[in-house]
């Protein structure tokens, strides 16, 4: 089939606790994003719960991709493809998204794409800034994932860095937690920072001055030693001195990186993209060393299946579709260039 | 009327289409568990076979379990999106009342059961009524020596079917009275979802999509469990 800027696509994503449905014309125009989040089902465990999740996505998913295909205001015959995220993410939640895309494929006889949610979260940047040129070297942070990543072309990717041991999310979820602070820990540390002093306690930045890996476990294990320590201390400031150590190590090692492989902007990607703190830092950042920082809306950063639909769009030109024997993979990897 | 049937909650996935002529095409598969592979190519499958177009298909048919969270949520995700696409109703049946379906023969008590794991099984009593098979009380799940212990007091003549209860052939194969089948009856069958749904079609007993749950019997497990990293 011809893939051009008329491509009408229908994208699900259903890899965490979001369930998630995308109309997408052409890889960037969004006609319609639905997303119906699980949050305050997983709130009282203060994670997600993968059993709860694939129960709610079942539920819901039917509902959603109807949605989405009425607010974009298309109707049979109207789609001229179906994607869906097949991995990485929790077995259970993708599979729910997989074969209803699949079944949609069979009903419109459509071809089917299958995304890899890294790339996806790649893609955001491209919803909102067409005209956006690679090279660009790509932060992705999320609850599941850190990692720095030079964009070379469309499908052709570097790894420059990842975490040694938690995602960057993964630690504001943990910290947010013994902080008492709630579910999800990015959006309540964010807030609780807000009212605190960054400077308060001088938490380690690990291993900020060597390479572009990240480590975060050594930080949470301070803020709990702290925290022990000083029980009087204040939570808004522990957040806030926090939060400043993570945003720290991600902006020294991204703007490292950026220079490294000589790429014309940096893009931010994935759930911790919506993290105020980041967001201002990297852009003064960009500032001080005269490189372009594309940050997407936070509705862009968090999981959502425009970024699918975009992604989707470009893996169809350039690879085809996917058979219909197409399974979820929870542990999905991307290819990178050596 | 055609009928499209989709059958995931045990390790078998099945697919048939059928009418007022009966099954007219039919597949299943008990390989390794696939049933997000399988299940859509087997739907274009049976339509091929069956010489029916999707477009064609007036209700799906849907087991609802109770069996296999991650099989019966991948059959329930995948009929109500065709449903909905092709504007049409559903019928669900409980895979329960699919294994006792084709035990209707008999004049015993038929145990129908689905292998719940965990050391337990899915498990409703049904009786032989005129074109099929009544059950007597909602399914429930429940450890294989309780079974056995309900099958002793009521002394009653019974045929167990199901994988749940060739899961545990050593305490429900030996008892009085109660006959285990051991070959066939395994699995629910799709064809048995589209015979059972047929009636139904014709008294119009029809549900939107979105009052078709499934049967899960169980809560779920309340443990967080922090996102694969595969970038680790
Ligand atoms: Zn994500």
């Amino acid at each position: 089939m011809a893939v051009d800027e008329g491509t009408v696509i229908l994208a699900i994503e259903t890899s965490c606790d979001e369930t998630a449905a995308a109309v997408v014309v052409g890889g960037t125009e969004v006609r319609s994003n639905v997303v119906s989040s699980q949050v305050d089902l997983h709130d009282r465990y203060g994670g997600v719960v993968p059993e709860i999740a694939g129960r709610a996505h079942e539920a819901r998913i039917a509902s959603v991709v109807a949605e989405a295909l009425v607010a974009a205001g298309v109707d049979d015959g109207g789609v001229d493809a179906v994607a869906a995220t097949v991995g990485p993410g929790l077995m259970g939640s993708l599979l729910v998204g997989v074969s209803s895309a699949k079944a949609l494929s069979l009903v419109w006889d459509v071809p089917f794409v299958g995304v890899n949610h890294l790339e996806a979260h790649f893609y955001a940047a491209f919803l909102e800034e067409p005209e956006l040129q690679p090279p660009l070297v790509m932060l992705l942070v999320s609850g599941g994932h850190t990692m720095l990543v030079s964009f070379e072309d469309h499908g052709r990717y570097r790894l420059l860095g990842s975490t040694q041991d938690d995602a960057a999310g993964e630690a504001f979820d943990k910290v947010a937690r013994y902080l008492g602070l709630g579910y999800p820990g990015g959006p309540a540390i964010d807030a609780a920072a807000a009212r605190g002093d960054s400077e308060a306690v001088a938490f380690p930045r690990a291993m900020v001055r060597e390479g572009l890996d990240f480590s975060f476990s050594g930080l949470k294990t301070a803020v709990i030693n702290h925290v022990r320590a000083n029980p009087e201390v204040s939570t808004e400031d522990v957040a806030a001195s926090f939060q400043a150590a993570v945003v720290d190590v991600l902006v020294t090692k991204t703007v490292r990186a950026a220079r490294r492989v000589g790429a014309g902007g940096i893009c931010l990607a994935g759930g911790v993209a919506a993290n105020t703190q980041l967001r201002a830092d990297l852009l003064d950042a960009g500032e001080r060393e005269n490189m372009a920082v594309h940050l997407p809306g936070r509705v862009m950063c968090t999981d959502n299946a425009a970024m699918v639909g975009s992604a989707a769009w470009w893996r169809l030109r350039s690879e085809g579709p996917d058979p219909l024997d197409t399974g979820a993979d929870p542990s999905l990897r991307l290819d990178f260039v050596e | 009327m055609l009928i499209l049937g989709i059958e995931t909650a045990t390790p078998q996935v099945g697919v048939a289409i059928g009418g007022h002529e009966g099954v007219l095409a039919s597949f299943h598969s008990t390989r390794d568990r696939r049933h997000a592979e399988t299940l859509a190519p087997a739907i274009g499958f049976v339509c091929e076979q069956a010489r029916v177009e999707l477009s064609e298909i007036g209700v799906v048919a849907v087991d609802t379990g109770p069996g296999l969270f991650t099989g019966l949520r991948v059959g329930l995700a995948t009929a109500k999106v065709i449903a909905n696409a092709l504007r049409v109703p559903m019928i669900g049946v409980s895979s329960l009342d699919l294994v006792a379906f084709p035990a209707r023969w008999t004049d015993r008590l038929i145990v129908s059961t689905v292998d719940a794991r965990r050391g337990e099984v899915f498990y409703a009593f049904y009786r032989r009524v005129p074109g099929g098979v009544q059950r007597l009380a909602p399914p429930s799940v429940v450890g294989p020596g309780e079974l056995a212990d309900q099958l002793v007091a009521l002394g009653e003549d019974a045929l167990i079917v199901g994988d749940g209860g060739q899961r545990h052939e050593g305490i429900l194969g030996d008892i009085q009275g109660v006959e285990l089948a051991r070959e066939g009856f395994r699995f629910p069958g799709a064809g048995a979802l589209v015979e059972l749904a047929h009636p139904r079609a014709l008294r119009e007993e029809f549900v939107p999509a979105w009052e078709i749950t499934p049967t899960y019997l169980r809560e779920p497990d309340a443990q967080p469990n922090w996102q694969q990293r595969p970038d680790r």
